[in-house]
């Protein structure tokens, strides 16, 4: 009896889901699956469905030297592993600095959500124009105290660039040029990033329950064992949250990448050094002919590579999240 | 150390209003003893506990510990242990991580610091819980942490806001009995906030009643139980609460209605009658008419529901010993006891008699 009434509760719920299950099937699982198959198949063309023959010819061409995918793929750690935690240090800061000012507070709250409700091109735009090589408004300022011009997104040959000296300039990746335009992109990513944290950080810090902060007020605790003691721990749920999402994002950076340095992801005269995972995926499904390969290897690899730290991530979370 | 509270006030102003939570408060609290805070709720209980640990500011008045003014003291200075009305135990930490924080925060060496919160979590009857979550513990367990945090500072006041709001009548019944035993061991200083009549009465060795910030009556519970200074004090201190009648004060006489229940050498006027549940007596000589509507036997005692045309709620509530043979729905005679019996001014509340 029991045993029955269930079965059909169910067989009820998979029916009210199959909506979503259908959809999910044809445009996300069926997709998904498809892609590992491809990444196997040596030669695919996507328009006839040939290909070559199976194997890991197109994880080979990927890793080869001189494959721009190497660049792609060390860019992207770079941007994940410096924006990341940047942009959650900086956004803890201002949310509890946000948290403890009482008037303007909703002014400042403004302001530092705007960039989450404007276009991302539109502002990478802007930060191209902030940063041109020549007479942005960054070398602008820059000049006007005496200061040399830095070629920001390249193109000037009079201007300097940072990390020049200990930087090699023949090096693959990291020159000069490099880190000067990457510095560019990490200030974009980081300030474009800062308001949905902020905003989440903030509405967490407001739900903590004000008696922690006067019974370590009252237990005379100092400034920053507050912040290390109470306010961390107890906001570690939504630093965790936000670790593992700002995580998952960093490793698709794209939009930002093309939007100041352009579609070839690149400073003026360098080839693609700003160039991401994503992009690389993006450019060989655009390529035609037989590219599609490697655009499924390059999307697999990212996969795994997010299962990996996201698997740490929450091994590491165990231990330190308090729920 | 005892503490001085000197026409203490504070205002909560913003644009549209004000609210004066705690109106010249003037008491003291000596040194070593139990007072218990009471008064209904918004009455500034907590508004006053803040004032003296320093989370709040006062707006006029001044605080004294011993001959200390602390009025403008910052709260981790004055060195007293507080405990929330919710407790407050920081989740995060273990019991043994909570007790020991305040500690930590003084710079005191690790064994010393380890010591002490041995000592407090003995105390209080925690020491096997020392590596559990708050969260992992029940509400009275949770409750005596809070306590031993509070202690292990081996502060010279201990506040406490509603400690015992959260438990169940046991535990509350239990805990209360802990406290004081703890209080009396240690010596603190100690406020004890309530709004539980019963809970104050029991526990402390003085209680202040207030009402909308303003203290009414301040004094041993039995002294402030048997001369309630007005219809406030004598409503809100008492189970079953005080019977409260329309009367009147005719050529010496106390009158309910037209029955005269007892002397008087007020002047002729209307007043208010009121008679603690204990001060009936079953009579044949009995002045007072009621209507008994039902008899509820506890124990020793039965509690008796009775109407009277001029009780001021539809019935009232009185208790006699079970030898009374007392049936429903008849009419009975009863005596008031003078001791149990007060007058109160009708228009100011003020006691007269
Ligand atoms: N921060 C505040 N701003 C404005 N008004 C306040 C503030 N805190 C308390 N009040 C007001 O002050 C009065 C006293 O509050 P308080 O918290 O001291 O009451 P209480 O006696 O502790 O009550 P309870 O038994 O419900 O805890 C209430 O009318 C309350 O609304
Ligand atoms: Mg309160």
């Amino acid at each position: 009896m029991v045993e029955g009434k269930k079965s059909v509760n169910f067989l009820r719920g998979i029916l009210y889901l199959s909506p979503a299950l259908i959809l999910m099937a044809i445009f996300t699982f069926y997709p998904l699956f498809n892609t590992f198959i491809i990444s196997f198949k040596e030669e695919y063309n996507y328009m006839t469905g040939k290909y070559a023959e199976w194997g890991f010819a197109n994880y080979a061409k990927l890793f080869a030297s001189g494959n721009i995918f190497r660049t792609c793929l060390v860019n992207t750690l770079v941007i994940v592993f410096v924006s990341v935690p940047l942009s959650i240090g900086l956004s803890l800061l201002i949310a509890v600095a946000l948290n403890s000012i009482k008037p303007l507070q909703k002014f400042f709250q403004t302001i530092f959500f705007l960039p989450y409700v404007t276009n991302t091109i539109a502002i990478g735009m802007v930060f191209s124009v902030i940063f041109e090589s020549h007479q942005g408004l960054a070398n602008a300022i820059i000049t006007e105290f005496g200061g040399n011009m830095i070629n920001w997104l390249g193109g000037n040959i009079q201007a300097t660039t940072i990390g020049k000296g200990f930087l090699d300039p023949n090096n693959a990746i990291f020159t000069p040029q490099w880190l000067t335009s990457m510095i560019v992109l990490m200030v974009y990513i980081i300030w474009n990033s800062l308001p949905f944290k902020i905003l989440i950080l903030l509405s967490a810090l407001q739900g903590i329950d004000r008696q922690y902060y006067q019974a370590a007020q009252v237990d005379g605790t100092s400034k920053l064992r507050i912040f290390s003691k109470i306010t961390v721990p107890l906001l570690s749920p939504q630093i965790f949250y936000l670790l593992i999402t700002s995580f998952i994002g960093a490793f698709k950076e794209y939009t930002s990448v093309v939007a100041i340095f352009g579609n070839n992801a690149q400073s003026v005269g360098q080839r693609n050094n700003m160039a991401t995972v994503v992009w690389y995926i993006y450019k060989k499904t655009k390529e035609g002919g037989t590219t599609m390969g490697y655009a499924a290897a390059g999307a697999v690899v990212l996969f795994v590579i997010i299962m990996f730290f996201t698997l740490i991530n929450s091994i590491i979370s165990k231990k330190r999240v308090h729920y | 150390m005892d503490i001085r509270l000197v026409n203490l006030t504070k205002i909560f102003a913003d644009k549209h209003s004000e609210v004066r939570a705690v109106d010249n408060l003037d008491i003291t609290i000596p040194s070593g003893k139990l007072i218990g805070l009471l008064g209904p709720s918004g009455c500034g209980k907590s508004t006053t506990l803040y004032m003296i640990a320093g989370l709040l500011e006062p707006t006029s008045g001044q605080i004294f510990f011993g001959d200390e003014d602390v009025t403008v003291l910052s709260a981790e200075k004055r060195g007293i242990g507080l405990v929330f009305q919710n407790y407050a135990l920081y989740p995060h930490m273990t019991v043994k991580q909570n007790i020991i924080f305040p500690l930590q925060n003084m710079h005191i060496s690790k064994t010393e610091a380890l010591a002490r919160t041995q000592k407090y979590a003995r105390l209080v009857g925690i020491e096997e819980l020392l590596d559990r979550k708050p969260k992992q513990l029940s509400g009275g367990q949770q409750q005596r942490v809070a306590i031993a945090r509070a202690l292990v500072k081996e502060p010279k006041v201990l506040l406490l806001d509603e400690p015992l709001s959260n438990l169940d009548a046991r535990l509350r019944l239990q805990t209360r009995e802990e406290i004081k035993r703890i209080q009396r061991e240690t010596g603190i200083t100690t406020v004890f906030v309530t709004h539980d009549q019963e809970e104050a009465m029991s526990i402390s060795d003085e209680i202040v009643v207030m009402k909308s910030g303003v203290e009414q009556q301040k004094g041993r519970p039995q002294n402030v139980y048997e001369n309630p200074i007005n219809q406030f004090v004598a409503k809100f201190l008492g189970t079953p609460p005080i019977n409260i009648f329309a009367g009147k004060v005719q050529d010496g006489g106390l009158y309910i209605g037209e029955e005269r229940i007892g002397d008087s050498n007020l002047e002729n006027q209307e007043v208010t009658v009121g008679i603690r549940p204990e001060g009936f007596e079953i009579s044949p000589e009995g002045t007072l008419t009621i209507n008994i509507q039902h008899i509820e036997h506890i124990g020793r005692d039965k509690s008796i529901v009775a109407t009277n045309p001029y009780t001021e709620k539809e019935t009232f509530r009185f208790i006699v010993d079970s030898d009374n043979n007392v049936f429903e729905n008849t009419n009975v005679k009863v005596l008031v006891k003078s001791n149990k019996c007060y007058v109160f001014d009708k228009l100011t509340e003020k006691r007269l008699q």
